[in-house]
């Protein structure tokens, strides 16, 4: 049984409807993000989770109860923002320590409490200090240790992240990581970085104006997306479109060169159009080789990025990018020379929408 | 440049000597009490006077019950509009400003007529009670001021993140009034409060028309009555009103860890 089971979520205000049809079943301890972009409806689910938003539709269970009419004071959650939202008025042992006095536990056991989270974010000795004393990377492990020192049911989490520079970003999102392991507190977590989705995830929901595009684990929604739009916003992603001339076989045809997807044209018609994608690491510069794909094209573009040569090959309506290493050696191609490009046909993913 | 830096500082000084000439000249005034020298007599005559103290002290403890329920009343609202309806702000920004365009002395003659002692609610007919008037009639005074001091500190703290990272971790309302909201605003209540004590310390229209012994009516007494004292009491005034801006000032620079820091 689902430990978070959220059943045809749906919220709207007046006649725009931002969240549809949303369902998630999450498992105890498992960590799960809401990736989209901007006003995709992630931070409204989250905060419907949360309590602070009223589901137009739809039920929210944690263990088995059902939560939805609840207030989030109510519900046994914590919550990371954005905007980290410690108490200025408080020291940061204070603001761990709130939710704490708020459960009414006894004093020593607040006092162990707080020194246990300060050790787990790696801030012992900073228990005296105000959070205006403090930077952003340490102020969010603050709010994240003084949300999980009540032992929270779930853990949520919205774009905690975002208002930190990269390097900070990287490895405190290695931190929340290990400590929600450790923790095995159930985790919903809102992001529109791909990368931090990718790595931290068991499961991600892919959210695209309103409505879950695909669930699945960081492999599926990367190596099978099933939607154009997931397709395209995870990762990079050349997309071509062909007409299918052999849908047993798998074949299409893309200005004028014919070649075989593995996977997913069997339902289509002959003539048909549609939409194919690759990944610029399924690409490889050379002669034809038996068993793969290829097709030839004109280099219409070369960057140097480095460590890595991005070159785009145009077809005739369609073009390629992909990347290359660098390799001092050789030369990189120039602009408007012929070249043969390859793949794999297990490579080229047909996308559900043309 | 030259001459516009000229213009300024011209301006500039006109005004001060616009307001500081008859200040002055009102404590020098003051100081000529004792025939042939300069002295302090005329200043303590009126701190001597029991009347002064006791009309001080009562309009004190006024000033004091309008902070109090002034704070019980503004701060509630203030945050409730900022949190939850904040559609209804202008609406109420414009009612909090009628105090300034309805003069005070239509305020208490609707007050007299209302709760005079023949009608269904008889506050005046009381000592207690006409007090209780009395508050009310300031924290109406006072209104604009308080509620924009107040609304101005809510709006430099991120009020929403604030209740909704408390109630996440199970505080209801009161709660994260009193804990959260209320310290982190307290700089600007303590502005609202200087501001409410400098308005109802000197008030004449309603304490004389309500017939109070407050500090306003004395001063108008003795003004009509003494030539010396008048002006060491109004020397007097100015320097609690500065005092009271003074204070705003070092309180207004806002508590430690204010949002200006953390967000």
């Amino acid at each position: 049984m689902a430990f978070l089971d959220i059943e045809n979520l749906r919220k709207s205000y007046g006649a725009n409807t931002v969240v549809q049809h949303f369902e998630l079943a999450a498992t105890r301890g498992e960590f799960v993000s809401f990736l989209g972009p901007s006003g995709c409806g992630k931070t409204t689910t989250l905060r419907m989770v949360a309590g602070f938003e009223t589901p137009s539709a739809g039920t929210i269970r944690i263990d088995g109860k059902d939560v939805t009419g609840l207030r989030p004071n109510q519900r046994k959650i914590g919550m990371v923002f954005q905007s980290y939202a410690l108490f200025p008025n408080m020291t940061v042992a204070q603001n761990v320590a709130y939710g704490l006095k708020i459960a009414k536990w006894p004093a020593a056991e607040i006092t162990q409490r707080v020194e246990e989270m300060l050790r787990l974010i790696k801030l012992p000795k900073l228990g005296d200090r105000y959070p205006y004393q403090l930077s952003g990377g340490q102020q969010q492990r603050v709010a994240l240790a003084r949300a999980i020192a009540v032992k929270p049911q779930i853990l949520l989490l919205d774009e905690p992240l975002s208002a930190l520079d990269a390097k900070i970003r990287v490895s405190l999102r290695e931190e929340i990581r290990g400590i929600q392991r450790d923790l095995g507190i159930t985790t919903i977590y809102v992001t529109h970085d791909q990368e931090e989705a990718l790595s931290m995830s068991d499961r991600i929901a892919v959210m695209n104006e309103g409505r879950v595009e695909q669930i699945g684990t960081p492999f599926e929604i990367y190596n099978f997306p099933r939607t154009r739009f997931v397709a395209s916003f995870v990762g990079t992603l050349s997309i071509l479109s062909g007409r299918v001339t052999d849908p047993v076989g798998g074949k299409i045809e893309i200005d004028g060169q014919q070649v075989i997807a593995a996977r997913g044209l069997a339902d289509a018609g002959v003539g048909e159009i549609r939409s194919v994608a690759l990944r610029p690491e399924a690409v490889s510069l050379g002669a034809a080789v038996e068993g793969r794909n290829h097709m030839q094209g004109v280099i219409e573009e070369v960057s140097f990025l480095g460590a890595i040569v991005r070159i785009r090959v145009r077809f005739k309506d369609n073009a390629i990018s992909f990347d290359t290493f660098n390799n001092p050696s050789v030369a990189a191609p120039e602009r408007g020379s012929s070249v043969t490009i390859g793949f794999a046909q297990e490579d080229l993913l047909v996308l559900a929408d043309a | 440049m030259k001459r516009n830096r000229f213009g300024a500082w011209l301006a500039l000084a006109i005004g001060v000597i616009y307001f500081f000439v008859p200040l002055i000249a009102t404590f020098e005034f003051s100081l000529r009490l004792r025939r042939g020298t300069y002295s302090f007599d005329a200043y303590s005559i009126v701190l001597g006077d029991p009347q002064f103290q006791a009309t001080f002290g009562y309009s004190t403890i006024m000033a004091l019950a309008t902070i109090v329920v002034g704070t019980l009343l503004v701060v509630p609202t203030a945050y409730w509009i900022q949190l939850r309806l904040p559609r209804l702000r202008p609406l109420v920004e414009f009612i909090t400003l009628l105090p300034l365009v309805i003069p005070a002395i239509v305020l208490v003659f609707g007050y007299l007529r209302i709760y005079n002692s023949s009608s269904w609610l008889p506050m005046t007919g009381s000592v207690w009670s006409t007090n209780l008037l009395l508050v009310f009639g300031y924290v109406t005074l006072a209104l604009p001021y308080m509620y924009r001091a107040v609304d101005t500190g809510l709006r430099s703290i991120d009020v929403r993140s604030l209740t909704e990272a408390a109630e996440s971790l199970g505080a209801g309302w009161p709660k994260i009034l009193f804990t959260v909201i209320l310290p982190n605003i307290r700089p600007a209540i303590l502005s609202g409060a200087f501001l409410t004590f400098a308005i109802v310390i000197g008030e004449f229209t309603m304490a004389s028309l309500l017939n109070r012994p407050a500090f306003g009516p004395y001063l108008q007494l003795v003004g009509a009555n003494r030539a010396y004292e008048p002006s060491a009491l109004a020397i007097i005034a100015f320097f609690i009103t500065w005092a009271c801006m003074g204070l705003i000032q070092v309180f207004g620079r806002g508590a430690r860890g204010s949002s200006a820091d953390t967000r």
